[in-house]
C-alpha cells in the first residue's frame, strides 16, 4: 500500500495542554474502508486525537499525514462532526443552513452555496430522514435529530475520511440504527471512519477495528483480536466495576 | 412633574419638525438610522458569538487612543483622531486575547481589565496633559457627544452641490461597507460564529475573521461615537440585536428587523427629545429599549397564548427508521 493510499497515518504524536501532556507518542496507520471505533475512559485523549489530527489544537510532537500528504493539503478529504454540545444550538439558522456549511470547504472566499450544492444537502438530508426537517429552526429539534442534522452536515463534505467525536452521545435508539446504517453505508463505498465512542458494550458490534487510547495507544487492530479483557483492562486501568459486565458477555459469548 | 415634562403640543413635537424644522431633522434623523444600522449588523455578530461586552470595552478604550493621538500629533484634526480611536480599539481586542490566551483569567473579566485599565490611562494622560497646557479632549464629550449638533457641521461641497455634513458621509460611507462585507462575506462569517471548530478544519481562518469583525466593529464605533457619543454606539450595538433575536430565529430576516429597529428608534427618539427638549441620543436610546421591551412582551405573550409556534424538544422522531432488534442478550 503506498502512502496516498493510507487514509491517516499519525507518527510520534503528542499533544500537552498548558504544559501537561494529554496525549504522547501515538503511532497509527489506519486501511481505507473501515470503521474505526476510538475507545478509551474519560481524560484518555480521544476527542484530543481527532482535533489534533485536524490542526485544531497544536502539536507538541510528531506528524499527520492524510492520504499521503499533511492535513492542510488534503482537509477537503475529511469530514468532521464535532461533538453536539459544541455549538449553540440556538444559533439562528434552520437544518438547511446547517447541512450548507458542509459545502462551504469547496467553496471560494466569498462564493455562495449554489443550486448543486442544495441539491447534495437535501440529498444527505434524505439519507439521515431529515428532509421533511430542512425549514426548522435548530433549537427546535431533539437531540437524535440535531445529531442527524450534524450527520448529514459531514455526508454533505462528501469526504473520503470522516472524524466523528461522539455521535451516538444523548441519542434515541432509532437515531443510533440511522448512525450504524449509514456508517455500513459508508464503508461499503470505500470511506474510512473514525467514531470516537464511549459505550464499551457496543463497541465490539459496532466497529471492524478498535483503538484502544489512554494518553497512550494501548493497541490498534482489529475488533476480535484488541477486544479482549487484558487490553481493556490496561486501557481503563482498575476501574473494573465498568469492565466486569463487559468481560463476563465475553466469556459468555466464546463459547 | 410639571417642571420636568412640557406640556405634549401635538404641532410642535410631530408636525414641525417635518415641516419649518426638516433641515435639522433628516440629518438627525438620519445620522441616528445609519449609527443604529452600523452598530445593530456588528452587534448581532457580537450577540451570537457571546462578545457582547467588546464594543464596550472599545469605546471606553477610545479615550487614551485620542490623548496618545494628540500628544503626539498636537493637533485634533479628524484624520489623525480617527487613527488613533481606532488603533486604541484593535490594542483592546488584541490585549483581551492576550490575557485570555496567557493566564486562565475568563473572558468576561479579561474584557474588563483590558477596557478599565485603558480607559483609567486615558483619564490619566487627559489630566496630566492639562495641566501642562489646554487640551481639547474631555472624558465628557467622548461618553456623550451630542447628535442635536450635527446638522450644524458644515457640509461637504462636491462641485457645487451640498452633500452634507461630514460625520453623516462618514457614517453612511462605514455603514456601506459593512453591509457588503457583510453580503460578500456572509458564509465566512457564519461558520466562523457558529462552528469554529468545523471553520478550522475547512482551512477557515478564524483568527482573521475574528480580527475583521473586530476592525469593523471599531471602526463602526469610532465613527458613531464623535458626533452621537459612546453611549448611543454602545446601546445600540445590542439593543437592535436584542430587539431582532425576540422576533425572528432566522439570521438575514433578524438583520433586516435590527435596521428597522434602527430607523424606529431614531424617528421616535427624535421626537421625543423634541417634547422633552433632552438629549436626542439618549432619547433614541430610550425609545430603542422601549422597542424591544414591547418585541420580547409580545413574544412572551404569544407564546404563552400557542400563536407562535414555541420550541418542543421532543419532536416525533420515530419516522422509517426500523427500531433496532433487542440488546445483544439474547443468546
Amino acid at each position: 500500500m503506498t502512502d496516498a493510499e493510507i487514509p491517516l497515518e499519525v507518527h510520534d504524536l503528542s499533544v500537552a495542554y498548558h504544559k501537561k501532556p494529554v496525549l504522547y507518542g501515538i503511532d497509527v496507520a489506519v486501511p481505507a474502508g473501515k470503521l474505526v471505533g476510538i475507545i478509551g475512559p474519560n481524560g484518555a485523549g480521544k476527542s484530543t486525537f481527532i482535533k489534533a489530527v485536524m490542526g485544531l489544537l497544536p502539536l507538541a510532537g510528531g506528524w499527520v499525514k492524510i492520504f499521503g500528504k499533511p492535513y492542510r493539503e488534503n482537509c477537503r478529504r475529511v469530514g468532521y462532526v464535532p461533538q453536539r454540545e459544541s455549538v449553540d444550538w440556538d444559533f439562528p439558522v434552520n437544518v438547511m443552513d446547517v447541512v450548507l456549511m458542509g459545502r462551504y470547504g469547496r467553496l471560494r472566499l466569498g462564493q455562495r452555496p449554489g443550486a448543486k450544492d442544495r441539491e447534495i444537502a437535501r440529498e444527505c438530508l434524505e439519507k439521515v430522514h431529515m428532509l421533511p426537517y430542512a425549514k426548522r429552526q435548530i433549537g427546535n429539534l431533539s437531540g437524535g435529530q440535531q445529531q442527524r442534522v450534524f450527520l448529514a452536515r459531514a455526508l454533505a463534505q462528501e469526504s473520503d475520511l470522516y472524524l466523528m467525536d461522539e455521535p451516538f452521545a444523548g441519542v434515541d435508539a432509532a437515531t443510533e440504527a440511522a448512525i450504524i446504517a449509514l456508517l455500513q453505508d459508508l464503508k461499503n463505498r470505500g470511506k474510512t471512519v473514525l467514531v470516537v465512542h464511549h459505550d464499551l458494550s457496543s463497541a465490539r458490534d459496532y466497529f471492524d477495528m478498535l483503538m484502544l487510547l489512554n494518553m497512550r495507544l494501548v493497541k490498534f487492530g482489529p475488533t476480535a483480536e484488541v477486544f479482549t479483557p487484558e487490553n481493556l483492562q490496561t486501557t481503563y486501568g482498575g476501574r473494573l466495576t465498568i469492565l466486569s459486565e463487559v468481560v463476563q458477555s465475553l466469556g459468555s459469548q466464546e463459547k | 412633574m410639571n417642571g420636568l415634562v412640557p406640556p405634549f403640543d401635538f404641532h410642535r413635537v410631530v408636525i414641525e419638525p417635518w415641516t419649518t424644522g426638516f433641515p435639522l431633522t433628516i440629518w438627525i434623523v438620519l445620522m441616528g438610522s445609519l449609527v443604529g444600522i452600523a452598530c445593530g449588523l456588528v452587534g448581532n455578530y457580537l450577540l451570537l458569538r457571546r462578545m457582547a461586552l467588546v464594543g464596550d470595552a472599545i469605546s471606553h478604550s477610545i479615550l487614551p487612543g485620542l490623548v496618545v493621538a494628540f500628544l503626539i500629533f498636537r493637533t485634533v484634526n479628524t484624520p489623525v483622531m480617527f487613527a488613533g480611536a481606532l488603533l486604541a480599539g484593535l490594542l483592546t481586542v488584541a490585549i483581551i486575547e492576550f490575557i485570555q490566551r496567557q493566564t486562565r483569567v475568563k473572558v468576561d473579566a479579561a474584557i474588563c481589565i483590558a477596557f478599565t485599565s485603558l480607559f483609567a490611562l486615558g483619564v490619566t494622560l487627559v489630566s496630566a496633559a492639562e495641566a501642562a497646557g489646554p487640551v481639547h479632549i474631555d472624558a465628557e464629550c467622548v461618553l456623550f457627544g451630542e447628535i442635536a449638533l450635527i446638522p450644524f457641521d458644515p457640509p461637504v461641497v462636491l462641485g457645487g452641490l451640498e452633500l452634507g455634513p461630514p460625520p453623516v458621509l462618514r457614517m453612511a460611507a462605514v455603514t456601506l461597507v459593512l453591509v457588503l462585507g457583510i453580503l460578500l462575506f456572509y458564509k465566512e462569517l457564519l461558520l466562523t460564529s457558529f462552528d469554529p471548530g468545523l471553520a478550522r478544519a475547512m482551512g477557515m481562518k478564524t483568527t482573521v475573521w475574528h480580527y475583521g469583525l473586530m476592525t469593523a466593529l471599531s471602526l463602526v464605533v469610532v465613527s458613531a461615537f464623535e458626533s452621537v457619543g459612546a453611549i448611543l454606539a454602545v446601546a445600540m450595538l445590542i439593543v437592535p440585536a436584542m430587539f431582532a433575536a425576540q422576533l425572528s430565529t432566522h439570521l438575514p430576516t433578524r438583520m433586516v428587523l435590527t435596521a428597522l429597529h434602527a430607523v424606529a428608534s431614531a424617528a421616535t427618539g427624535y421626537h421625543l427629545s423634541v417634547w422633552l427638549e433632552c438629549s436626542a441620543a439618549a432619547a433614541m436610546v430610550v425609545c430603542g429599549s422601549v422597542l424591544f421591551a414591547l418585541a420580547w412582551g409580545i413574544t412572551a405573550l404569544t407564546r404563552k397564548t400557542g400563536w407562535i409556534d414555541a420550541p418542543t424538544p421532543e419532536n416525533s422522531v420515530r419516522q422509517s427508521v426500523a427500531a433496532p432488534p433487542g440488546s445483544g442478550a439474547d443468546q
